[in-house]
């Protein structure tokens, strides 16, 4: 190996070591709490994960695919705002929507209410749906979660050459059929990344379950490290979880197995938009109205309301300080990540040795792993450097510098990007996928040096994938809570920590205007991204 | 080489700086599990009355004790502050305390609501009583935490996830007084008479009696005391239409769990933590920081507040707090067994 890919491989599994962490646990095996709670807990944990991730799978890929269908081939009323409106719920923390649909449909909330005074009857007496439940979980992750669906297939099924479709037609296939046939299986590969990262979040999903009281890998391994006070057992729950990572994993690759989807960029014509009238333009305007609808606008709705009854929060200098805290700390964790990952994509393009692959993908695992094992994992390695410079320091200059990683910013965006390198990753590699090799060798035939080809070739074509990249991240690290908690400054707090405290002494209403907040923050880079893309698709159609 | 050596000069001379000046005021800093706005407005008052500063950093207790054990002997924190008697008893096993030998301290603090070598010091008391419906349930039904496993109580019974703190703690004191044997029968028959499976928090308990999901319902006082004196109406509504039974009046008494500092093995300013937890256990103090979160005062002869007067007095478990601790990992393991979720 090159100096440079040594480089690169150390650094990825830098980022790998919270996971390696996890893994090594294994090596001394707890068998008495693991015999223990796999009597108890382990099968239901196993069931309730997989029901969660079929049925999360499907729905995201429903919603997701038939939204970026309908937004990229059809002109129909209102799909200029739909477009960027999609993406809204990407703004909303998963628990956060799961509070806000509690509070609206709980039997004490207003639909119920509204029942019982309607047709007077008390409870037990009709039947209502428990969003508190499995089901509700699903719900809530569904139409959180799509928009990454959304988000990647949309960008594919309009890079798709209209080459493409045309032949379809020629060939005689009706709308629906070149759907099936040529545009679905050309945009398998963006669907799958666009599903893996909604079921990685999926499982790391802590504070839904854990207010729907729906026991996963999750809230056992809080449960078992809080209350039996077993961080070993704790950290081989966690293990275990991997392995669904690992398989998650597997069968993504396995899905777009045969695919080095190079696409031949025909000609520089924007496909055309289908005009869509009557019925037909109806029901692409509720199939993208929906999602819209239950995944922001209600939520949204709800918060605003409870923000409007503590509204005096609104002038407190402390909630600026919270709000500016959130957002500089999350433009440059996502800076770093996006860096992180374009080298890392590039690394394994450029060299795609097995042992660097493997250790890219270790890198990208942390998606899956719930932020407070994360946090754990790091938790030493970074007290041990600490450490280690302390006693440097002491001996060298006679005095103690204090932790200088361990409990700072660095600690946190360290963190970050273990945590949210995948996303930028897979935003970024599938990028970097529809750079056909032909185009560096053109490049290079034509005397391009390997710098300039990245400037002059690489870099314009990623543009969009790069913005993406930046922007999913920096609404992850925004809405990010438990690493945030574990090793966040002194008297360093975000607006996620500011709403979970509330909401966790189940004062819902306070949680309100920290909530919001972080909705109109996330709001700001979600436009700007379908700006970005917008532009784009303009500029290819001139 | 040189550059190195100019790096290293600059960066000693940065953090000399930075050390002189932090050192220059006197400051304390605390790892708290206890919210910010349960504890920031007291400790403003302290740093008000003798300049001393106070850092705080707010998290889950576990997590906290994890950074207090990587950070070792170079941790910041002076003083850990959590709100359970099994996650203070962790912290004992952890290592994580230094003895503190105050007088004034040791008057204010009960002796079972301090561990044995006054390592941690109880600030606060949060009872957990039973909540029932007067419409529906006769108070003479009631007898104790126990007796909720009787037939009569199927699916009447609301109560959280095991997942959560206090009833571990719960289950603990329950496993000392009447053994692993009787709590495990306890706890099975007591699951199959809940009126649905655990979800939300305590106040989602105390909600379900109101609304008649269920009839009775377990959970810590404060909860209801936010509720009574809610800014939401129906809230206070619904929180009227539930009363409160002291269970176990004539044999233990009513469960009680307890919210406590100590000072860090690793401290650095010990002199300023001694005076914060002085101040904290102080009459002044204990009044705030109990009525701030409708909470008892771990002090004597403290004034409750106005709401915790109308519930009355009662008949606390004394139970040792460390014995909370100890038995709290077998206290999940028989919940998991017994399938409360």
């Amino acid at each position: 190996m090159s100096r440079g890919t040594l480089l690169l491989f150390a650094v990825a599994v830098l980022i790998g070591l919270p996971l390696i962490v996890v893994a090594l646990s294994l090596l001394n095996p707890q068998w008495d709490i693991l015999a223990h709670l796999w009597q108890t807990v382990i099968p239901e944990y196993i069931n309730h994960s997989l029901i969660l991730l079929v049925c999360v799978g499907l729905g995201v890929t429903v919603l997701g695919v038939s939204t970026a269908w309908c937004i990229s081939q059809y002109d129909f009323p209102g799909w200029r705002y739909l477009s960027w409106g999609l993406l809204l719920p990407l703004a909303m923390p998963a628990y956060i929507t799961a509070y806000t649909y509690t509070g609206l449909l709980d039997y004490a909330g207003p639909v119920q209410q509204l029942i019982r005074d309607l047709f007077n009857v008390s409870i037990g007496d009709y039947w209502f749906p428990n969003i508190r439940s499995l089901g509700g979980a699903v719900f809530v992750l569904c139409v959180v979660l799509y928009p990454y669906v959304y988000l990647i297939t949309r960008a594919a099924f309009m890079q798709q050459s209209t080459a493409a479709f045309e032949s379809a037609r020629t060939l005689g296939a009706g709308s629906l059929k070149s759907f099936w046939r040529v545009a679905m299986p050309l945009a398998r590969p963006a669907i799958a990344t666009g599903v893996t990262l909604a079921l990685m979040e999926t499982l790391a999903d802590y504070g839904t379950m854990e207010y729907f009281g729906v026991t996963v890998f999750t809230t056992g391994i809080f449960r078992t490290w809080y209350g039996i006070g077993d961080a070993q057992g704790a950290l081989q729950l966690s293990a275990l979880l991997l392995i669904f990572v690992i398989v998650l994993i597997m069968v993504e690759r396995y899905s777009r197995r045969r695919a080095r989807f190079y696409q031949q960029r025909s000609s520089n014509r924007t496909p055309q938009r289908r005009p869509l009238k009557g019925w037909r333009a109806g029901l692409a305007s509720f199939t993208c109205w929906l999602p819209v609808v239950l995944g922001f606008l209600i939520p949204a709705s709800q918060l605003l309301w409870w923000s409007v009854e503590k509204s005096d929060v609104w002038l407190e200098s402390s909630f600026w300080v919270l709000t500016g805290n959130t957002l500089w700390l999350g433009l440059l964790a996502a800076c770093i990540t996006v860096l992180l990952a374009l080298w890392l994509a590039y690394g394994r393009r450029r060299h795609p040795t097995r042992p660097l692959r493997a250790a890219i993908t270790l890198a990208g695992m942390g998606y899956a792993i719930p932020g407070i094992v994360i946090a754990v994992g790091l938790l030493s390695p970074l007290a041990w450097f600490d450490h280690q410079l302390i006693a440097a320091s002491k001996w060298l200059f006679g005095m103690n510098p204090g932790l200088i990683f361990s409990g700072t910013v660095i600690a946190l965006l360290f963190a970050y990007s273990v945590r949210f390198l995948s996303v930028s990753l897979q935003t970024v590699s599938s990028g970097l996928e529809q750079i056909t090799p032909q185009m560096d060798d053109s490049a290079r035939t034509l005397g391009a040096s390997g710098r300039r080809i990245l400037w002059k070739v690489h870099l314009p074509l990623l543009k969009s994938p790069l913005l993406a990249a930046l922007i999913l991240v920096l609404v992850d690290v925004m809405k990010e809570l438990p690493a945030t908690l574990v090793l966040r400054p002194f008297d360093f707090n975000t607006l996620a920590v500011r709403a979970f405290e509330m909401a966790s002494d189940e004062r819902l209403a306070d949680a309100g205007p920290p909530a919001l907040m972080i909705v109109a923050v996330g709001l700001i880079p979600v436009m700007m991204l379908s700006r970005a893309l917008r532009n784009k698709s303009i500029k290819t159609g001139d | 080489m040189r550059k190195l050596n100019r790096l290293l000069t600059v960066i000693a001379a940065t953090s000399a700086t930075l050390v002189s000046f932090t050192s220059a005021a006197a400051e304390v800093n605390i790892y708290s599990a206890r919210k910010e706005a349960l504890i920031k407005p007291v400790l403003e008052q302290f740093t008000e009355k003798t300049g001393i500063e106070v850092n705080l950093l707010t998290g889950k207790a576990d997590a906290l004790l994890a950074r207090l054990g990587s950070e070792g002997e170079n941790t910041p924190a002076d003083l850990f502050l959590t709100v359970d008697a099994g996650a203070l008893y962790r912290a004992v096993e952890a290592d994580a305390f230094q003895p503190l030998n105050s007088k004034l301290v040791e008057s204010a603090v009960p002796e079972h609501f301090r561990s044995k070598d006054n390592l941690w010091f109880g600030l606060s008391l949060r009872a957990r009583p039973i909540f029932y419906s007067p419409d529906r349930v006769d108070p003479e039904q009631l007898e104790s935490y126990l007796s909720l496993a009787e037939e009569q109580w199927n699916d009447r019974i609301c109560i959280r996830s095991s997942n959560n703190l206090y009833n571990q703690s719960l289950v603990a004191a329950l496993i000392e007084h009447h053994g692993e044997e009787k709590t495990q029968t306890w706890a099975e028959d007591f699951v199959s008479n809940f009126a649905r499976k655990p979800v939300g928090g305590d106040r989602d308990q105390i909600k379900g009696v109101a609304y008649g999901v269920c009839d009775v319902a377990i959970a810590n006082t404060y909860y209801f005391g936010h509720m009574l004196n809610s800014d939401d109406a129906d809230e206070r509504e619904a929180a009227q239409k539930v009363k409160i039974f002291w269970p176990a009046q004539d044999a233990q008494g009513t469960h009680v769990n307890v919210s406590g500092i100590g000072i860090t093995k690793h401290a650095k300013n010990i002199d300023e933590a001694q005076k914060l937890i002085e101040f904290l256990v102080s009459e002044e103090s204990q009044k705030w920081y109990a009525q701030a979160n409708y909470e008892y005062p771990v002090r004597d002869g403290v004034e409750w507040s106005e709401t915790l007067q109308q519930w009355g007095e009662f008949k606390q478990d004394d139970i040792s707090m460390d014995v909370l601790g100890e038995n709290n990992g077998e206290a999940v393991r028989l919940m998991n067994r017994a399938g409360w979720r």
